[in-house]
């Protein structure tokens, strides 16, 4: 405003407006760190970890104090340990693990081939999924265990039987996540994709698929969580020494030996490592992709 | 280029337009019949012209924005653009999948941009928005200044002679707004584009715009236009720019007055 301003007041606009934006970009970007080391440690994982030793400590006063005294209804946490430890010394232990893991998994890739094809034909054709889209939801409430007696009679005692039950268990998760992913991509990234150009396939592949993939991974994460289960479900009705033991297997054996111990060892394996490919695989995806996003909450 | 000029007869710039909006009239089925949004409305957007589209709420603005950006078909009328217009929203519209660069990757690749050409053409477009270091940038690690900047470097890179602007700067604060103000219209005297700019604030319509197109609403039609011949740089507080707000404002009153009489 100064009128004895010499300089061009472009000129002199310009050179303001670049640091006058400077500034408020400065001022304004939010500073995201991760948190530091020690408090992601008090946040996140002292808490799972002082409750899991609460439970023991329950678990081991009950048997202390004498309020449970009889070990085939409830063994001591020491008593369960040394099943484990001897499984593991005879090196039986991985071995029950990897059988049932490798079902699992397996199990799972093949739910994923299946389901994404079909989660996506749903999603974009309108007479299929009405047609079908609610038997898959409707299917998902179904305890996939009421699928291993057709099961057995369809495919008899053996790995594509349990294959079968991963799958009714699993391909209607997985196809659902996708379904709800793509519908809750928000219209204004569809009509943003078409003014730039993406219509048709352009827009499923740039466009669709990766605005749906949070919802995708929420379905995967849910998909390990049914294959998981139903393979338990699948071994514990249907074991059968010759397909190899798996932790549900384990768990049979140990009702019929009547061995506590053993039944203990085996859920808590079963527990144990549904959560740590969860923890392993499907969090971290998960958090990956949502972190990339800005979707993380911070907590 | 210019498709169908049907009604060129009486046209004296026939083929000289960056928009032409002819007769253009928009109903949708509402719970009462039929509702008519937009009533034969006409209007020409010369190449390298800004012109804003003010309005209170209901007058089809945004209507009329998306029959020219082609996202919808007219009911009646015609509309004709120089290539496919560039659009951007009051939201940012960025793909939070993407990085702030990769965003305007993705637009050169769906116009054809060769991939060699695409990442250094990505930094160019940012500098010129003056975010150039942004290009690894995450949409959600960026001001809401700074992503409609790179919303707006993302319709550039469409390369359109048409740029269509929905309330772009609505959502944000004062003093970015204000920014933005002077950032588009040092972008728009460089680069020469033609700019369709929608917007119910009349201080930021006149402080853009070398036309100002009122219109009324319900239905929508053109009451009034008004050409700014106030020089660049403009200020938002000028006394130019006031006086002119406060003669559109009347009229703009005016035109919202007669709803509540009938």
């Amino acid at each position: 405003m100064a009128s004895t301003d010499t300089t061009p007041k472009d000129a002199k606009d310009a050179g303001d407006l670049a640091g006058l934006e400077a500034g408020l970009d400065a001022l304004e970007t939010v500073q995201t760190t991760r948190k530091p080391f020690r408090q992601t440690l008090t946040q996140k994982v002292l808490p799972p970890v002082v409750a899991v030793a609460l439970v023991l400590t329950v678990w081991q006063s009950l048997i202390t104090f004498k309020v449970v005294d009889d070990p085939t209804k409830l063994p001591a946490p020491a008593d369960v340990w040394q099943v484990v430890e001897k499984a593991w010394l005879q090196g039986e232990l991985l071995g029950y693990i990897w059988t049932s893991v490798s079902r699992g998994l397996f199990g799972f890739c093949l739910a994923l081939v299946i389901a994404t094809p079909l989660g996506l034909l749903l999603a974009r054709v309108k007479l299929i999924r009405a047609a079908i889209g609610p038997i898959l939801s409707g299917l998902q409430s179904l305890p996939s265990v009421a699928w291993v007696p057709p099961a057995v009679i369809w495919l008899g005692l053996n790995n594509q039987m349990m294959y079968a039950v991963i799958l009714l268990g699993a391909v209607p998760s997985i196809a659902n996540g996708l379904l709800s992913g793509v519908d809750q991509v928000p219209p204004l990234f569809q009509r943003a994709g078409r003014t730039l150009g993406a219509t048709g396939l352009k827009g499923t592949w740039h466009i669709t698929l990766p605005a749906a993939l949070p919802g995708y991974v929420a379905g995967l994460k849910q998909g390990w969580a049914f294959s998981w289960r139903s393979l338990m479900a699948a071994e514990i009705i249907a074991s059968f020494p010759d397909l190899g033991v798996g932790l549900g297997q384990l768990l049979e054996n140990g009702r019929n030996a009547s061995d506590m111990a053993m039944v203990f060892e085996a859920i808590l394996l079963i527990l144990t490592v549904g959560i740590a490919v969860d923890l392993l695989i499907f969090s971290p995806l998960e958090r990956r992709v949502l972190r990339t996003r800005g979707l993380m909450v911070k907590s | 280029m210019a498709t169908t000029l049907a009604k060129a007869a009486d046209g004296t710039q026939s083929a000289t337009h960056a928009a032409r909006i002819e007769h253009v009239s928009k109903s949708f089925a509402g719970p009462a019949g039929q509702q008519l949004v937009l009533d034969d409305i006409s209007l020409d957007v010369a190449p390298g012209e800004f012109v804003t589209l003010l309005g209170a709420s209901g007058c089809g603005k945004s209507t009329l924005l998306n029959l020219v950006a082609g996202l919808d078909k007219p009911t009646a009328g015609g509309i004709t653009t120089d290539g496919r217009p560039a659009l951007m929203f009051q939201e940012h519209a960025l793909f939070p999948w993407l990085t702030a660069g990769k965003n305007i990757e993705l637009a050169l690749k769906l116009r054809g941009t060769p991939k060699n050409e695409r990442r250094e053409r990505a930094e160019q477009l940012l500098e010129l928005v003056r975010l150039g270091g942004a290009h690894g940038k995450r949409v959600h690690e960026l001001s809401g200044g700074m992503r409609q900047r790179v919303a707006l470097a993302r319709a550039l890179a469409q390369e359109s002679r048409l740029l269509l602007m929905d309330e772009p700067f609505a959502a944000l604060d004062a003093i970015t707004r204000d920014v933005l103000h002077d950032e588009l219209t040092r972008i728009w005297r460089e680069t020469g584009l033609s700019v369709l700019f929608v917007t119910h604030n009349v201080r930021e319509a006149v402080r853009l715009a070398q036309r100002v197109v009122l219109l009324s609403s319900r239905p929508g039609r053109i009451a009034r236009q008004w050409t700014v011949d106030i020089p660049h740089p403009r200020r938002i507080e000028d006394t130019a720019v006031a006086e002119l707000s406060v003669e559109i404002t009347e009229q703009l009153r005016g035109e919202i007055r007669r709803h509540g009489q009938h």
